[in-house]
């Protein structure tokens, strides 16, 4: 018998009664999650092919997004339909690694607990989980979104370190665009406090003294999935729903920006697409990302006006 | 500091004397490798991969099996002597687990998985070098070690690497282009032309995106004709083995001879 907790039991050596050799601990049926049944999938496609979906959306139709702020600044909370996600960004200071003393740092946390949905287990990531994290990290690390250089305070003394989490509440589908648009937001929303540099001195102001400034970003990315069926007959579908996502044959990932700049375009398999359906794909994505990236900055406005700063 | 390479001249040539379309020398080993089924090993310029499959086999866990269809299991393993700088990477690093991942689903619909029920495929993928094209080399090592594993499949799965430097499209960029230019993975699948992998994962305006996928796509056409030659020449070395050692046993003098006749034709 092992003395881990039994949550930690990897109880991937179940016995033939299902409890695991070494500590007895019963193995929940978790490996393999419900498929929908056979009416449901015959139901949902047959409705796809008269281009009709289950929520009354178009095809090519996203939920509309709600952003709801928090009292701090950095704290938003992305609502596509019953698909909810937190993201958090606080930022502090240390000393820059040896290798990049000019550049801030940026690191995101993503916590997908199976309280968003039980096909996420606590234990090894699964392929969808880092299937996330990765896009996550692509997004909005790796694409330059936030301006390092501007997060330098003192070379190779004092850099910002940002940290970034997502809280994934609720997955009813499109889990990814949801994380996707809340990271960017919040990252948005975001205000550092003032620093003052004199000569090898830095005093941090606290918000109350002077008013925090909002990071330097190049570029507002936005990621669209598109999921694909197994019929040829039936259109792609935009912002799959969860029931769509677990019926689809592949989903076809793309992330931009208003400006029609491509950060990340990721097919992993899936059935195989024509050349120019993919091109035609892309065309649909910019002007989507144009749309929603006028939704955000209304509702950044509106938020931003109805905040008192004091500054004394 | 790696800026300071030209990645294109102005007489139309790349850093390693490459033109902007050309690709790296391909080198493709089907040999057999310990007691694996399949294997491969490609080597695209500088980037090397070594594939091996196993199967289809019985399932291990039987908790992990399909009641339909086999079960494709990909595990890769990046090489701490492959880079530059020596360095180990753990086996659960996102990096790794998201390009298992992707080979993973890119070959999914393309095994004719439906054929084996209640099985198991093992595709090991071994980074052995690697010089840019890293996902390119392991896609097509795959495809020809699933092959030579007999494993059916629906088409051949050819991917290609592409990059733009400043509006001038490239092939197959290596580690140095890489690191400087915006590029992108494309997989086609020759008979169809159609596409089931495209990776781009850093900042690309839209208008160049359509040039260098459609080059890609081409591209892979290309490559397709190399992998398909490769299948080939093995092919008919091991009919050729077979056709000596199945010659119908002969008597007398006759048996003297033939050992002569076999060592001939043994000689590739």
């Amino acid at each position: 018998m092992h003395k881990r907790a039994p949550a930690f039991c990897s109880a991937a050596r179940p016995g033939a009664s299902g409890f695991c050799t070494r500590c007895l601990f019963r193995r929940a049926r978790m490996p393999r999650p419900a498929s929908p049944s056979i009416p449901e999938k015959e139901f949902l496609y047959s409705s796809l092919k008269q281009s009709l979906r289950l929520d009354g959306r178009n095809l090519l139709e996203m939920r509309a997004p709600t952003l709801t702020f928090g009292p701090e600044l950095g704290w938003v909370e992305c609502a596509l339909g019953k698909t909810r996600v937190i993201a958090q960004v606080d930022a502090k200071m240390v000393k820059p690694p040896p290798e990049r003393p000019l550049e801030g740092i940026i690191s995101i946390h993503s916590e997908l607990s199976p309280m968003a949905s039980s096909e996420y287990d606590s234990g090894r990531p699964s392929d969808e989980e880092v299937t996330i994290t990765r896009m996550l990290d692509k997004v909005l690390r790796r694409s330059d979104v936030v301006d390092k250089e501007s997060l330098c305070v003192l070379a190779g003394q004092r850099v910002w370190h940002l940290r970034l989490t997502i809280h994934c509440l609720a997955d009813a589908g499109n889990m990814l665009d949801c994380a996707c648009l809340a990271g960017v937001v919040a990252l948005r929303h975001f205000r550092r406090p003032e620093v003052e540099v004199v000569g090898d001195e830095v005093t941090i102001h606290h918000p109350s003294e002077r008013a925090p400034v909002p990071l330097s970003m190049h570029h507002t990315p936005y990621c669209l999935t598109f999921a694909y069926f197994p019929e040829t007959s039936i259109l792609p579908v935009l912002d799959p729903s969860h029931l769509e996502e677990t019926l689809s044959a592949g989903l076809l990932s793309i992330a931009l920006n208003a400006q029609r700049e491509l950060c990340v375009v990721q097919k992993a398999g899936g059935v195989p697409l024509a050349p120019d359906e993919i091109l035609r794909i892309v065309g649909i994505a910019v002007d989507k990302a144009k749309e929603l990236d006028k939704t955000v900055e209304e509702r950044l406005k509106e938020d931003w006006a109805g905040r008192t700063v004091e500054v004394r | 500091m790696s800026s300071r390479v030209e990645i294109l001249n102005d007489g139309g040539y790349r850093s390693d004397g490459r033109r902007q379309y050309e690709l790296r020398d391909i080198d493709i080993d089907l040999s057999q490798q310990g007691t694996a089924d399949g294997c491969c090993t490609i080597t695209h310029g500088l980037t090397q991969v070594l594939v091996t499959v196993f199967g289809p086999k019985e399932a291990k866990m039987r908790s992990q099996t399909l009641h339909d269809r086999a079960v494709i299991n990909v595990e890769m393993n990046v090489l701490p002597f492959s880079t530059g700088e020596r360095r180990r990477r753990a086996r659960a690093d996102r990096r790794i687990l998201e390009l298992a991942a992707t080979i993973k689903s890119t070959f999914e619909p393309v095994v004719q998985t439906t054929l084996y029920p209640r099985s198991q495929i093992d595709i090991f993928v071994q980074v052995l070098q690697q010089d840019g094209g890293l996902l390119h080399a392991c896609i097509n090592a795959t495809t020809l070690a699933l092959i030579s594993a007999g494993i059916p499949m629906t088409d051949f799965v050819c991917a290609v690497s592409g990059g733009v430097h400043s509006t001038s499209p490239l092939l197959d960029l290596t580690t140095l282009e890489e690191n400087d230019l915006p590029h992108m993975t494309v997989a086609v699948m020759p008979r169809t032309g159609k596409v089931t992998l495209v990776a781009l994962e850093t900042r690309l305006h839209v208008d160049r995106f359509a040039d260098i996928f459609r080059l890609a796509g081409d591209a892979g056409q290309a490559l397709h004709k190399e992998m398909k030659r490769a299948v080939k020449s093995r092919a008919t070395r091991l009919v050729g083995a077979m056709e000596t050692g199945m010659k119908p046993p002969m008597g007398g003098a006759d048996a003297f001879e033939r050992d002569v006749v076999m060592e001939d034709k043994m000689s590739f």
